[in-house]
């Protein structure tokens, strides 16, 4: 896909969160929206997937850590032809398959359950050691949240990986600087988080998370790292696309109402008043 | 003793840890399933995987002591399609590592086997931290986890091999001590199935792990006086409702036995079932909502009230209440 293509894509998913959100009346709304272009990115050009076989045993594996942004993963996965889009709108609701935190039971395309965080780069370990064992080609993403890396658990899979090598493995950090209660440096402080992956023997980039060129250059870069795994800090504006929300701590884990829905959706499908919408 | 019901040792007892039979087990099956795959948290000969990880090094993944990461390593593993065993002392592993195991293990429906050892209150010196007495209450309310606590080493054997054959989660725990091999190769063993060790007329002893043979002093000792039956109730979870059922009919009068917290172990699974579907008076036998002490694993036994003598007066308090109802 051109970078174009990838733009609007994005933009499609990000109108979509906001939708599901509304729809919703609870959930998260800064994380899902800063991850709409990596996650763009994974979907419609980096994953070696197939929708119509999700179980096919040799695609790549996309393990999302930090479940709370699923709003993301769910319209990437409709998207990309795993379920119908409209069943988005069913999200949090009785009888859903698309649940508050991802189920890798529930729906086609989900890989692992997460929630509670700091499990997800475990589980995307165990992945990869998988591939190694068998000698498969495919590999394990992982998506983290740099808050996330308060729990201990976290440090002991980073110090695990590192001692095994496992350059089949690539994890993305959503370097957004928020979490629940505020910027992640006053909550608990995270820097120097690329040395620290660095002492834990990662190969580290760092990218501006909204640029397609930086992200997928970034992914391709990984896959020929052959010593060590690959951490990828992606520097990502919460709120990404929608003014009010971006970089406020606020819309952590909050939905939009109703006017704000609107505005976000115009704002979106106007490109920031760039171009008339034909629905003013 | 009489009447046994089941191919049994039982001129003279040899002692030895459950944990070598589940490291047996484990190396048979690196063997014949080349799926299966062994993790440790800094424990591999005490846990007995030392053989499993000489023969098959590249199936082996030592984890250092981390038991949060190894919980979510193997639900990785598993589903990607491999057989993970999980080791590590029972406190830790499911104690430590309880939100792994119920999100990335039970909830997802991981085929994840986790192995903890020393539990229970015989693991002696090392004191209360190191005596896992709620592993099986922890592990039992998880919803799609089977709970297995073999009765000794040769059972401990069949039930590794039977877990890595039941696709889901599974949680195997035994103790650190050699403790009398009652069971024979040839003793039948089914997951989820209830062993009848000795029939009796007026109670019956529902037990697990080296309780079984306590149970089974208990009733020798009992000979004449009362008759008193002994049910190996290997695995708690799923519980064998209908032998508990049918031998609540048969002696009117249960005693549970286990080396675990009376709160939510064995004792409180045969109590619901016979709540909801045959009450009829019991008694259980645990470790009575309180903490462990260092101490010899014998006197510790005594002390805490999981004795033979315990057994006992139990059998005799049940049977005052049965013939006072």
């Amino acid at each position: 896909m051109t970078t174009k293509r990838l733009e609007l894509q994005a933009n499609l998913i990000r109108q979509d969160i906001i939708k599901m959100l509304l729809e919703a009346g609870s959930g998260h709304s800064a994380g899902p929206l800063g991850m709409a272009d990596i996650f763009t990115a994974l979907y419609f050009e980096i994953l070696n997937i197939d929708p119509k076989k999700p179980d096919w045993s040799d695609r790549d594996r996309l393990v999302l850590s930090c479940g709370h942004i699923c709003p993301v993963l769910y319209a990437s996965l409709a998207h990309r032809g795993y379920f119908p889009v409209e069943e988005l709108m069913t999200l949090r609701k009785f009888g859903t398959r698309l649940h508050g935190h991802p189920h890798n039971l529930a729906l086609p395309g989900i890989e692992n359950s997460s929630g509670p965080l700091g499990q997800g780069l475990s589980q995307a370990i165990g992945m990869a050691l998988t591939a190694k064992l068998d000698n498969k080609k495919w590999r394990t993403y992982a998506v983290l949240s740099d808050g996330e890396h308060d729990e201990g658990q976290t440090w002991e899979a980073i110090m695990f990986a590192g001692k095994n090598e496992l350059h089949n493995l690539t994890t993305v950090i959503d370097r957004n600087n928020i979490q629940i209660d505020g910027f992640t440096e006053d909550v608990m402080p995270l820097e120097p988080l690329a040395d620290k992956y660095r002492s834990f023997n990662w190969h580290v980039l760092e990218i501006d998370g909204h640029n397609f060129e930086d992200i997928i250059a970034a992914f391709r870069h990984a896959k020929a790292v052959f010593e060590k795994p690959t951490v990828i800090i992606a520097h990502t504006i919460p709120g990404k696309g929608v003014d009010f929300m971006e970089n406020d701590y606020h819309w952590h884990g909050k939905p939009p109402k109703s006017d704000e829905a609107k505005l976000a959706l115009k704002e979106l499908r106007t490109l920031r008043g760039k171009i008339t919408s034909e629905h003013e | 003793m009489s009447k046994f019901l089941v191919p049994l040792h039982h001129e003279s007892f040899e002692q030895i840890a459950p944990r070598d039979g589940f490291g047996q087990g484990l190396l048979e099956l690196g063997k014949s399933n080349p799926n299966v795959v062994a993790l440790c948290g800094d424990l591999v000969e005490s846990i007995r995987v030392q053989a499993f990880a000489e023969a098959y090094p590249e199936r082996y993944f030592e984890m250092g002591v981390a038991e949060q990461n190894m919980a979510g390593v193997a639900a990785g593993l598993a589903l990607s399609g491999k057989i993970p065993f999980t080791s590590s002392y029972a406190v830790f592993s499911p104690g430590r590592n309880w939100d792994q195991t119920r999100v990335s293990i039970c909830y997802s429906k991981a085929n994840v086997k986790i192995v903890g050892a020393h539990a229970g209150i015989s693991v002696g010196p090392d004191g209360a931290t190191h005596q896992a007495l709620e592993d099986v209450a922890i592990t039992r309310v998880l919803p799609n986890m089977l709970v297995v606590v073999p009765t000794d080493s040769v059972e401990a054997k069949k039930a590794t091999i039977a877990i890595s054959k039941h696709i889901g989660p599974c949680y195997i725990r035994f103790g650190r001590e050699k403790t009398p091999v009652i069971t024979k190769e040839e003793t039948p063993f089914e997951l989820g199935k209830a062993l009848p060790i000795r029939a009796g007329d007026d109670v019956t002893i529902i037990a697990n792990g080296q309780m079984v043979y306590r149970s089974m002093m208990a009733a020798k000792e009992l000979e004449g006086k009362v008759s008193v039956g002994v049910l190996n109730m290997h695995t708690v979870k799923p519980i064998d409702a209908k032998a508990i059922i049918d031998v609540a009919k048969e002696t009117n009068a249960i005693v549970t036995a286990e080396e675990h917290q009376i709160i939510g172990g064995l004792g409180s699974a045969v109590t619901e079932v016979l709540a909801d579907h045959y009450p009829v008076p019991i008694e259980r036998i645990g470790v009575l909502d309180t903490f462990g002490e260092s101490g010899k694993p014998d006197e510790l036994m005594e002390h805490y009230h999981l004795g033979v003598s315990d057994i006992v007066h139990a059998v005799e308090r049940v049977v005052r209440r049965k013939n006072a109802s």
